[in-house]
């Protein structure tokens, strides 16, 4: 074999089964004696429920049960539960109305599932769906938060008045106040962060399933199937973790959407236990688009206090957050924890307040979208300091220069509660400045004005916290559960590997890359590895993949497992050496005795740990199986800067990104090829943020963007090649160093697209633009004025 | 019920069918071929595309009666019986065109179908335009294009054409 441990490219071992189209989605599988549920949506943002007539589709060709909320209710099922508690400034909880699975009394948003029908087959569920009546009252609606804050407006939950879930702050704000005060200059920015719709190109599906003696499995498309059994065993249905298998098999994709736990979850698995039939459920991507998560929505003003050179002297922010109609798993902790606490970002801002007012309003729950709050945070303050370069007259780079943190200060303290470990943002803007050309960009610009095109290149410098979380700090900021990870490191009889650990893939590789961790250290190759991950009968107990957290956390609870597995084997090989545990190296695969050639390989140990003959029976067990859980010390904080060219038809106003280099500080690389990958693909919902994606609703609720019809999606003539480099830092508190790029190119790109932009139509007087950029909206501003100077 | 006879991946099946069942649904809930994917309702995510008569075709846009006669190759019908992948499948795993896997055999499906249209050579915007309808989340597109450029030379059994790169 060649090289296959930390930083060789390997080819992923999952590609075989994907390519022959052997996968196994849940969609996929298929159970005996299943029916099919279908659910009958509102089509109404926010209206009472009169009345339900369910008779003629109860009555309709194979169709088995209809339920509605009222089935719930009567048995005592509550609603879904909220992952996450965030107080109020004056120090009381948040509001946090229930969450039915189907919708009891009121529906409050378009999608919201108020009856779910049974059928022999999908089709026969789906017809039958047709014959059902509901009354509705029509009430008032709301889709911004800026709506649903004013006096007046439609109360979407009688528990949250004023449609208010919490108003929470963070940082000094007398200190902050006093800095403005005495400020040479503020610079004020406000905006918006649009609403996405994740869309991962497989829709979410379930199947519930019930034997006789009462023992519950769901197949559900999740990132983190512990989490679901957790929530939904204990929290929804009262099933006892023992009796309940959460099965999470090939996913495809997740972004955070996944996360989740779901209604339609909830409903397959209890239809199950009623009919004792499996029960299946697969979302048309329609659905989709009306009962996933979406993420972003965030309505923001900021405002830097600077001192006459520039330096940031404090920075004040306000956020209005959209939590859609009810609170998602995550949702409360994605604008203040994910969100807040990142708006140092890679400047030494000495004060720092922000205060985030969260706000229900009838639209689909909002809650994590790749990067979840770090994106948000990156475009406001990259944006924020493209204005003070443009207010100030001062270079947009030099600006950055002037306020980073240095490579020196690590670590670092901000105002915002992290403390970063590591980081070096001179060395990652030098390095993709230099990638991207920066210096050549103006014979770029002339060259397109030439040809009747506006150029412009645009930076951010950014910064993210991963590898979510220290268990207690999380606690202490509202998170109802730990968020450690586990790994079980099975060395099978003769020296093959079983890895069962509690993250998820789903598209980011680990049966590759943990495998690659476990070549490194134990010196087998990859192909003797088997990474388990996505069933809770398989796998101990772990809390999956979200927060770019696998290989940070997952990765050094794997590191701890194999440390084990290590120790224990230097007993072994002592004994059978006949030296001293002391005397035993362990290096490449064998335990020798140092100094000596006396050594016994991997292999061997292992079998002598199963068929222990000549073994140290009195003092070690048996067999060669260790589980290690990992509780991180701290945060991960990957950084870099991202760099965007755009030209823009005049014409059209159409902005196309010529180049893009992204330059990413993400600890030590596991497999070059993956990092790559996971960056190109976060830089696409980048640009897909920035120039093309909105999910629209209309003033009361309507959702207008209810398909890739209407929603657009990035594709591939949308997309320039990506230049991508990494320059690192290692991480100082985990063993393995890593930090994490899951969500690295959703982060930083954006504010470097519309920086680009702006950039571009310097010339006409544009200081900020919010997102999307579409023709649409470039072609009005270059219709609405002459140029006030010559772009050429 | 009508029936429909089509082979598919070389094997001859007749399947009773309603008449609004899409080719997509015959493929995988009649004959188990769950290779083949649906990611949208609306033709729009080329998750679904198949090869009918040698063309690429979104099964989700056709419905299974009027695939009657036809022969039908989906991504399960690409390796060669003694596995050996596609040069497509196989480029697609070299320049780690592939994450989640869930496009993938649409994409798969769609490119062939490209290379195999132009014996001339493909550009690298022209592939990104020939791909223009098929949806990835993941891999931002980067990879898929360079190995639908890599398996060029490997399906035409000669080097792309310099005027074409």
């Amino acid at each position: 074999m060649g090289f296959e441990g930390i930083g060789a490219a390997v080819k992923r071992k999952e590609d075989g089964r994907f390519l022959a189209g052997r996968g196994n989605y849940v969609d996929d599988i298929n159970r005996p004696g299943q029916v099919y549920a279908y659910f009958k949506r509102s089509d109404r943002p926010h209206a009472r429920i009169l009345r339900i007539d369910t008779a003629a589709a109860a009555a309709a060709a194979g169709v088995v049960a209809v339920y509605t909320g009222a089935d719930f209710a009567a048995d005592g099922i509550g609603g879904l539960p909220c992952g996450w508690q965030i107080h109020n400034k004056d120090g009381s909880p948040m509001a946090e109305p229930p969450h039915p699975v189907l919708a009891q009394g009121k529906v409050r948003h378009v999608g919201d599932p108020v009856v779910a029908v049974l059928a022999e087959t999908r089709q026969q569920a789906k017809d039958a769906a047709e014959l059902i009546e509901i009354d509705y009252e029509d009430l008032p609606g709301t889709a911004s938060v800026l709506d649903a804050l004013k006096p007046g407006a439609a109360v979407v939950h009688d528990e949250a008045p004023g449609n208010l879930c919490y108003d929470w702050q963070i940082g000094d704000k007398a200190a902050v106040d006093a800095a403005f005060a005495g400020a040479a200059r503020v610079v004020r920015l406000d905006l918006t962060n649009n609403r996405l719709v994740p869309n991962a190109m497989e829709p979410r599906a379930a199947i519930g399933e019930c034997d006789v003696a009462g023992n519950y499995t769901l197949y559900t498309t999740s990132q983190n199937p512990h989490v679901i059994r957790l929530l939904m065993g204990a929290f929804v249905l009262h099933i006892p973790e023992h009796q309940l298998r959460v099965v999470a098999p090939d996913v495809g994709g997740g972004f955070g959407s996944k996360i989740y736990h779901y209604a339609e979850e909830a409903l397959v698995t209890w239809a199950a236990g009623k009919l004792k039939r499996p029960v299946k459920w697969t979302a048309e991507r329609s659905e989709s688009f009306m009962s996933d998560a979406h993420g972003r929505d965030h309505v923001s003003t900021a405002e830097m206090a600077l001192d006459a050179e520039g330096h940031f002297l404090a920075l004040r922010v306000s956020t209005l957050a959209n939590m859609g109609a009810y609170l998602s798993t995550f949702a409360p902790a994605v604008p203040t924890y994910l969100y807040a606490t990142l708006l140092a970002g890679v400047y030494k801002t000495p004060v720092i307040y922000a205060e985030v007012k969260a706000v229900f309003t009838n639209t689909v729950p909002v809650d994590a979208y790749r990067g979840a709050g770090r994106p948000e945070a990156t475009f406001l303050l990259e944006r924020l300091v493209d204005a003070i370069a443009h207010d100030t007259g001062i270079d947009r780079i030099e600006l950055r220069r002037r306020n980073f943190i240095p490579a020196n200060a690590f670590p670092y303290q901000t105002p915002v509660a992290l403390q970063y470990d590591s980081g070096d943002y001179e060395t990652t803007l030098a390095a993709a400045l230099k990638a991207a050309d920066y210096a050549g960009f103006p014979a770029r610009r002339q060259a397109a004005a030439a040809q009747g095109k506006l150029r412009g290149i645009g930076i951010s410098t950014y910064l993210e916290a991963c590898g979510i979380a220290p268990s207690a700090v999380a606690g202490a900021l509202g998170a109802r559960a730990g968020l450690y990870e586990v790994a079980n490191v099975r060395v099978n009889p003769t020296g093959s590997i079983t890895v069962f650990t509690g993250t998820h893939s789903h598209g980011q590789g680990h049966e590759t890359t943990f495998a690659q961790v476990v070549a490194d250290q134990l010196g087998v190759p990859v192909s003797q590895v088997d990474v388990v991950h996505g069933d809770t009968a398989r796998i101990p107990f772990g809390m999956g993949t979200y927060g770019s957290r696998s290989i940070a956390v997952g990765g050094s609870a794997l590191v701890k497992a194999m440390d084990k597995i290590v120790a224990k084997g230097k007993r072994i090989a002592a004994h059978l050496l006949e030296a001293s545990v002391d005397d035993i190296e362990f290096k490449d695969g064998k335990f020798s005795v140092a100094g000596t050639d006396k050594s016994k390989t991997f292999g061997e140990i292992a079998l002598t740990a199963y068929v222990p003959h000549n073994y140290p029976i009195e003092e070690l067990e048996p067999g060669l199986d260790e589980t290690a859980f990992y509780d991180p010390k701290n945060f991960t904080f990957p950084g870099g800067c991202h760099v965007a060219e755009v030209e823009i038809d005049r014409e059209t106003g159409v902005v196309r990104v010529v180049n893009f280099t992204a330059v990413d500080d993400i600890g030590r690389v596991i497999n070059p090829m993956i990092v790559e990958g996971q960056v190109h693909g976060g830089v696409a919902q980048g640009i897909g943020q920035a120039l093309l994606e909105q999910a629209g609703y209309d003033a009361g609720g309507q959702i207008v963007s209810g398909s890739f019809m209407d929603y657009t999606m990035p594709r591939a003539d949308n997309i320039p090649n990506i230049h991508v480099g990494t320059e690192s830092t290692l991480c100082t508190h985990n063993p393995l160093g890593v930090k994490g790029v899951g969500e690295v190119g959703a982060i930083g790109s954006p504010p470097a697209v519309i920086n680009a932009i702006v950039n571009a139509l310097d010339a006409y007087g544009v200081r900020h633009l919010d997102m999307p950029a579409t023709s649409q909206k470039i072609w009005s501003i270059l219709q609405a004025g002459a140029p006030r100077m010559a772009a050429e | 019920m009508p029936q429909v006879t089509l082979t598919v991946n070389g094997k001859r099946h007749t399947v009773a069918v309603e008449g609004r069942t899409l080719l997509v649904e015959v493929l995988r809930e009649k004959l188990g071929l769950t290779g083949t994917h649906i990611g949208c309702d609306t033709s729009q995510c080329g998750a679904c595309v198949v090869h009918v008569n040698g063309d690429s075709v979104k099964s989700c846009t056709m419905l299974a009666l009027q695939a009657e006669g036809a022969e039908v190759t989906t991504i399960e019908g690409l390796a060669k019986p003694d596995g050996t992948l596609h040069p497509m499948q196989e480029m697609f795993r070299e320049h780690h065109a592939l994450q989640c896997g869930y496009c993938t055999p649409g994409m798969v499906m769609s490119a062939i179908d490209l290379v195999a249209k132009h014996p001339e050579g493909l550009t690298e915007r022209e592939i990104r335009e020939g791909l223009d309808g098929n949806l990835c989340r993941c891999t931002g597109y980067h990879n898929i294009v360079k190995a639908v450029a890599a398996a060029w030379p490997l399906m035409h059994q000669k080097a792309m054409p310099a005027a074409a790169e």
